[in-house]
C-alpha cells in the first residue's frame, strides 16, 4: 500500500518536472520579450536592447535557461517579470486567492454533485431526476465565461431589487474596507458567493452526471439486495454498501477533471477581478512573460499533481483490493 | 406503474415509441444498421438535437444571402440599437449588425468544431490502437505521453503558443486543438484494443503475415467505429466549448475572423448595459453545445445499447417485474445479461440467434 502510494508520488513528481519544462520551452520558442522594448518609440539605443537580451539569457539555449530557472526555484525564487519585480514577491498572494477559490468550490462541487447524482439515481425517472439531468446538461453546454457574466447579470438585477449591494462581482475583497474581523470576513463572503458558485456549478454538473451512472450500476447488484435480505435498512444498505462501491470510480474521475476545474478558474478569476493564477496565466501570456507562464505551470502541475495523488489514497481507502 | 411497465416492457432502447412499432415490421429483414436508425429516432431528444444542429448549419451558412444587413456593413444610423426593425438582434457600438455578425461566428464555430471533433478522433483512434495492439514499451511511452497531456490543461498549452499562430490563419489554430484533444478517447480505445487483440480475426490476419498497420487501420479501428463515431460527437461539442473559451481570451481565432468567443468577448465589456451584444452569440452556443451532447447521448444509446441507459432501463424492467407481477408480465430470467438488451426490444432478431432471451411473451 504505502509502496503503491510512493511509486505513484515518484511517477507525478516526474510529470510534473516534465510538463513545467515543456510549458518552459514552448514559452521561449513563442513568446518576443524584447517585442515591448522594440516598439517603443524614440527607439531605445542598442546597449539597451543588448542588456536586457543579456539579462533575460536569450543568448542560452533553452534548456539551459531553463535549469537556471529552476535551480533559482529550488532556493525559492522564482525569477522576475518582464517589468523586473520579483515573481516570489506576488506569489503567495496569488497562489492564495486560487486556493481559496478551487477548495472551496471543489469540496462544495464534489459533495453537492455526489448528492444530486444519488438522489437522481435513487428516485430514478422522478421528478427531481429529470429536472437534475436537464440541469446537468444544460451546466455542462454553457462555457464558464458564459455562466460567470450571467451570474453578474443576476447579481446586478438582485442588488437592483434591494437597492443596496448584496453580492459583489469585483475582486476578492472591498480595498477601501474598515471594520472588525467578524464584518471583513462577511465582506469576503460576499465577494466569494459568485466566483465560487461559477466554479461549483460545473462541478455539481459533471459528478452528478457520473455518480447517477455509478449508483444505478450499483443499486441493480446483487450484494445490496443481500444487505436487504440480511436485515439491514434500505437506506442503511445503500449508504454503507452502495454509496461506497459508487464512489470508486469517482476518485479516478476527481484526478482527471482537475484540469477542467482549473480552466474554468481561469476564466472565473479574469470574469470576477480576482488577481489570483489564472489571472496571472491570462497576463503573462499577453505580456509574453515566460517566467510568470512558467510558474503557473508549475503551479498547476503541482495541484494536478496533488489531486492525483489524493485520488490514488481515495481509492485505496475505498476499494480493499487495492489494499494488498 | 402499469403503464410504465409495458413501455419498457416493448422498448429498451428510449422512451416513447412503444411496443408495438417492435413488431409491426417483422417480414422486413432488420439489418444492423436498420436497427441502429431505429432506436436513435426513436429518441426524442436526439432527434431534437440533430434537427437543431441541421438547422443551425443552414442558417449560418445560408442566412447572409437573405439578411439586411452583412457583417462588413455598418449602419451609421444606428449605434447600440436593441433588437427590432431591420437589425434584428440589434446593432453594435460601431453600427455593425449583430445578426450578420453572430452567424458568420456560428460559421467558424460550426466548421471548427467539426473538424477539430474528427481529426481529434482520429488521432485518438491510431494512438489509442498503436498502444494496446503493440503493448510494451510502445505502450507505456504513448500512456505516459497521455498523462503528461492531462497534466498540462489543453487550455493552458494552447495559450502558450498563441503567439506563434497570432496573425496566421485559423486552421493553425484547429491542428493544435485538435492535438490536444484526443487523450481520453485514445484512453477508451487503447483498452478496447487490448481485448481485440486476442480475437481469432486479428490473430487469423496476424498469422497470414498482414502488417501490423494494415491490421490495426483494416480490422482493429473498424472494430471501434460506433465507439469512435460516440466519440467524435462528443469530441465537437468539446471543440466547441475549447474554442470559444479560448477565443475568449484573444488565444484562438484571431481578427478579422470572428467566432462566437471573439464575440462573447466583445459583448461581455459592456454586457451589464447592452446584454443583446452577447446574449445572442451566448444562446446559439449553448444551443449549438447542447445539441451535440444530445446527439451524442441518443447516438451512444443506438449504437451500444449495453452501455449506460439502455442498460438502465433494462434494469429497471427487472425490478418492476420482480415487484407485484401484473398478469401480462413474467418474472424475467434472472441470468439474463446486459447484452440481450435489443433483443427483448425486437422479436425478430431475438426469436432467431438468441436463444437466452425467454421474455419475449412480455413483449407481444
Amino acid at each position: 500500500m504505502a509502496g503503491f502510494l510512493l511509486r505513484r508520488l515518484a511517477n507525478y513528481v516526474v510529470l510534473c518536472l516534465v510538463a513545467t519544462f515543456l510549458a518552459f520551452t514552448l514559452a521561449s520558442l513563442t513568446f518576443d520579450p524584447l517585442a515591448k522594448l522594440n516598439e517603443r518609440n524614440p527607439p531605445p539605443p542598442a546597449s539597451v536592447i543588448e542588456a536586457k537580451r543579456r539579462d533575460l539569457r536569450l543568448d542560452e539555449p533553452v534548456p539551459q535557461r531553463f535549469v537556471a530557472w529552476m535551480s533559482g526555484v529550488a532556493r525559492g525564487d522564482f525569477g522576475n517579470t518582464a517589468t523586473d519585480q520579483p515573481i516570489t514577491a506576488e506569489l503567495g498572494r496569488r497562489v492564495g486567492v486560487s486556493l481559496r477559490l478551487f477548495l472551496i468550490g471543489t469540496l462544495l462541487g464534489v459533495t453537492l454533485g455526489v448528492l444530486v447524482g444519488v438522489v437522481s439515481a435513487v428516485r430514478q425517472y422522478r421528478f427531481g431526476d429529470y429536472f437534475a439531468t436537464l440541469f446537468s446538461f444544460l451546466v455542462l453546454s454553457t462555457p464558464v465565461f458564459l455562466i460567470g457574466t450571467l451570474l453578474k447579470f443576476g447579481a446586478l438585477r438582485l442588488n437592483q431589487g434591494f437597492g443596496f449591494t448584496v453580492l459583489y462581482f469585483t475582486g476578492e475583497a472591498d480595498p477601501s474596507f474598515q471594520g472588525g474581523w467578524a464584518a471583513a470576513l462577511l465582506d469576503r463572503l460576499r465577494h466569494l458567493v459568485l466566483p465560487t458558485l461559477a466554479i461549483a456549478l460545473h462541478q455539481i454538473a459533471f459528478y452528478s452526471r457520473y455518480q447517477r451512472s455509478a449508483m444505478l450500476d450499483v443499486l441493480g447488484s446483487d450484494f445490496l439486495r443481500t444487505a436487504q435480505a440480511k436485515g439491514l435498512t434500505r437506506r442503511r444498505a445503500l449508504f454503507r454498501h452502495g454509496l461506497r462501491t459508487a464512489l470508486i470510480p469517482m476518485a479516478t474521475l476527481f484526478a482527471f477533471s482537475f484540469g477542467l476545474l482549473i480552466t474554468g478558474g481561469v476564466f472565473t478569476e479574469r470574469i470576477f477581478g480576482w488577481f489570483g493564477m489564472g489571472d496571472w496565466l491570462v497576463y503573462g501570456v499577453e505580456q509574453q512573460d515566460t517566467n510568470i507562464v512558467a510558474t503557473v505551470t508549475l503551479f498547476v502541475a503541482v495541484l494536478v499533481l496533488v489531486s492525483g495523488w489524493l485520488s490514488d489514497v481515495l481509492y485505496a481507502a475505498l476499494d480493499p483490493r487495492v489494499r494488498v | 406503474m402499469t403503464l410504465d411497465d409495458t413501455d419498457s416492457a416493448g422498448t429498451s432502447g428510449a422512451a416513447g415509441g412503444g411496443p408495438v412499432d417492435a413488431s409491426v415490421e417483422p417480414t422486413r429483414a432488420l439489418t444492423r444498421s436498420r436497427l441502429v436508425v431505429r432506436r436513435f429516432l426513436r429518441n426524442r431528444l436526439a432527434l431534437v438535437g440533430l434537427v437543431v444542429i441541421a438547422l443551425l448549419y443552414v442558417l449560418a451558412f445560408a442566412s447572409p444571402m437573405f439578411a439586411p444587413w452583412t457583417h462588413a456593413q455598418q449602419d451609421y444610423t444606428a449605434f447600440l440599437r436593441p433588437p427590432g426593425g431591420s437589425h434584428w438582434f440589434g446593432t453594435t457600438q460601431i453600427g455593425e449588425d449583430v445578426f450578420a455578425q453572430t452567424m458568420r461566428g456560428l460559421q467558424k464555430s460550426l466548421t471548427i468544431g467539426l473538424l477539430v471533433g474528427v481529426i481529434s478522433t482520429a488521432m485518438a483512434a491510431l494512438v489509442g490502437a498503436t498502444a494496446g495492439y503493440f503493448g510494451g514499451w510502445v505502450d507505456r511511452v504513448l500512456m505516459w505521453l497521455v498523462d503528461l497531456l492531462l497534466v498540462l490543461p489543453s487550455f493552458l498549452i494552447i495559450s502558450i503558443a498563441s503567439p506563434a499562430f497570432r496573425g496566421r490563419s485559423w486552421l493553425l489554430f484547429v491542428v493544435l486543438l485538435a492535438l490536444f484533444g484526443w487523450m481520453m478517447t485514445a484512453r477508451i480505445v487503447r483498452g478496447m484494443t487490448m481485448t481485440l487483440r486476442e480475437r481469432e480475426f486479428v490473430k487469423a490476419a496476424r498469422f497470414m503475415g498482414q502488417s501490423p498497420l494494415r491490421i490495426i487501420v483494416r480490422h482493429i479501428v473498424p472494430n471501434m467505429a460506433s465507439l469512435l463515431i460516440i466519440d467524435a460527437t462528443i469530441n465537437v461539442g468539446a471543440a466547441v466549448l475549447a474554442e470559444t473559451g479560448l477565443s475568449y481570451f484573444g488565444f484562438g481565432v484571431q481578427p478579422p475572423d470572428v467566432s462566437l468567443g471573439t464575440l462573447i468577448a466583445a459583448g461581455t465589456r459592456s454586457a451589464l448595459t447592452f446584454p443583446w451584444l452577447f446574449l445572442f452569440a451566448g444562446g446559439f452556443l449553448v444551443v449549438t453545445v447542447l445539441s451535440v451532447n444530445w446527439v451524442g447521448d441518443g447516438l451512444r444509446d443506438a449504437l451500444d445499447p449495453t452501455s449506460t441507459r439502455a442498460r438502465r432501463r433494462e434494469r429497471r424492467r427487472r425490478r418492476v417485474d420482480a415487484g407485484p407481477t401484473t398478469p401480462t408480465t413474467q418474472s424475467a430470467p434472472t441470468t439474463q445479461s446486459a447484452s440481450t438488451a435489443p433483443s427483448a426490444s425486437t422479436p425478430s432478431i431475438g426469436s432467431s440467434h438468441r436463444p437466452q432471451s425467454t421474455d419475449d411473451g412480455s413483449a407481444g
